[in-house]
């Protein structure tokens, strides 16, 4: 266990390859209640839930989720964060533990700024535990216990149910891995029964439990930015690669910085990296061409399915074409990578 | 958790197989349980010299980067090359298939303040 934004987490429990790999062919279980969960509702909800965001709430309907960003004027992400649309008029932001209470004053903030008297924003982060179930396998493990086929539940897509008759819940059809799965917001009283039966209904199917440790390695594989990597205060969406996050045929704050930057390019862009020297990158280390500096290493690890040390790094645009070879210093040691598409991992 | 009695131990989480003027190092089975799986491991060549406390090598988890401490100074006489190809050996077998360089000493004195096995356990104990 280890402490992180307060809460004591588990990074692992039979081992971080084991649990990535249980993940990627059968299905894992994800403890992950330190999520924060803000609402916001009342009249006009959705014009300010359309103000803060970069992408564009109206494409959703009611019961279905949207990956977004929020930014501040200048551009820099405040977070990421995924909204469930319940109604026109309540919506629920499932942001960073270490972010939550940055994203919920400058809620207040834009709200104040902006004048929203009639929205309600209110942090349910400890009203709700959060357990993700991922994997091929996520479906059957989940479908014992839910009111309704799981499969009925489309990508994307929430329902508001009962799990093993009792316990109310939304199960949402998301996920942090790049395997098909579910998340669930629940009571934190029924969490540890909800854990059981999932681990019993799932037993079959070779649940097994999952820390924070493969949840990493399972979304870099991917390529899914993580908050204080990829994404932060001085990075914007478009330097991110998460432009087609972002709507500007409507208002969001700081559209001005990304309109001008998507137009005009930016003077970092992320970039995959795939070691072919041995060594395995990690965050901070230099970039290197020929010698001189281009950029840093965003997130690096040692990619279990791929058994090769793999990272994202910013590096500046002009060395972001894929195929092309850079260096990665390494303890003093350059040891050549390539610049890959992302994802890492396909199937 | 093992710790065989006729290793020698730091504080460091490395144990010491002493024979003679030359000594076989490696780190604990407590070391590689706190790791968790090792994908990466770096030593030094064949006749590089090592300080008592100084970093010779690295271990690398799937999550972390972990300096390796020699136990003694001295010179590497041989490093075990298989353990770069296969670092899980370190997970499966410390004691064994996983020791790491060995050293030829210039004294016996190097060996004094080594911890006995005894030692070692109640040391971790205490530091957990």
């Amino acid at each position: 266990m280890v402490p992180f934004a307060g809460w004591e987490m588990p990074v692992q429990y039979s081992g971080v390859i084991d649990e990535h790999k249980a993940v990627r062919s059968a299905c894992g279980l994800f403890d992950v209640s330190h999520m924060g969960e803000i609402e916001i509702s009342g009249d006009s909800a959705i014009d300010f839930v359309q103000f803060i965001m970069t992408n564009d709430i109206e494409r959703i309907a009611d019961g279905q989720c949207q990956y977004t960003l929020l930014c501040r004027e200048d551009g820099g992400v405040v977070d990421d964060t995924i909204v469930y649309k319940f109604n026109i008029d309540r919506y629920l932001f499932v942001v960073n533990a270490s972010n939550k209470d940055k994203v919920f004053d400058w809620m207040q903030q834009v709200q104040a700024k902006e004048k929203f008297p009639d929205v309600s924003i209110e942090d349910l982060s400890a009203s709700y535990a959060q357990i993700a179930v991922q994997g091929p396998k996520a479906i059957d493990a989940l479908r014992p216990l839910l009111d309704v086929d799981p499969a009925d539940i489309r990508h994307f897509h929430f329902h508001l149910g009962l799990l093993a008759g009792e316990i109310e819940a939304i199960v949402s059809r998301t996920g942090y891995t790049g395997e098909d799965g579910f998340e669930i917001y629940l009571d934190p009283a029924d969490a540890p029964a909800l854990w059981k039966a999932l681990t019993d209904s799932g037993m079959p199917h070779g649940i097994r439990p999952a820390g924070l440790g493969a949840r990493d390695t399972l979304r870099l594989e991917m390529g899914y930015p993580l908050y204080g990597h990829e994404l932060a205060d001085d990075i914007t969406p478009i330097e991110a690669g998460l432009g087609k996050y972002v709507r500007f045929s409507k208002d969001f704050p700081g559209k001005e910085v990304l309109e001008k930057q998507s137009r005009e390019g930016t003077s970092k862009a992320l970039v995959g990296l795939k070691m072919l020297d041995a060594g395995i990158p990690r965050q901070g280390y230099e970039v290197q061409s020929g010698g001189k500096t281009i950029g840093q290493v965003a997130s690096g690890t040692m990619s279990p399915s791929l058994e090769v040390g793999i990272a994202t790094a910013f590096v500046k645009p002009e060395f972001k074409t894929a195929g092309s070879t850079v260096e990665v210093v390494i303890r003093g040691r350059a040891a050549k990578a390539e610049v890959v598409p992302l994802p890492f991992y396909k199937k | 958790m093992d710790f065989p009695k006729d290793l020698k131990y730091t504080k460091e989480h490395e144990w010491v197989r002493v024979e003679g003027k030359t000594v076989t190092v490696g780190i604990t089975d407590y070391a590689q349980d706190s790791l968790g799986d090792v994908v990466y491991v770096e030593l030094p060549q064949e006749g590089a010299a090592v300080t008592k406390h100084e970093p010779f090598g690295v271990v690398e988890s799937v999550k972390a980067v972990s300096d390796l401490y020699s136990p003694v100074s001295g010179s590497v006489t041989e490093v075990n090359d298989a353990i770069i190809d296969s670092p899980e050996a370190i997970n499966e077998d410390p004691y064994g298939d996983a020791w790491m360089i060995k050293v030829e000493i210039a004294s016996n004195s190097e060996l004094d303040d080594l911890l006995t096995a005894d030692e070692y356990q109640k040391f971790i104990e205490e530091e957990k």
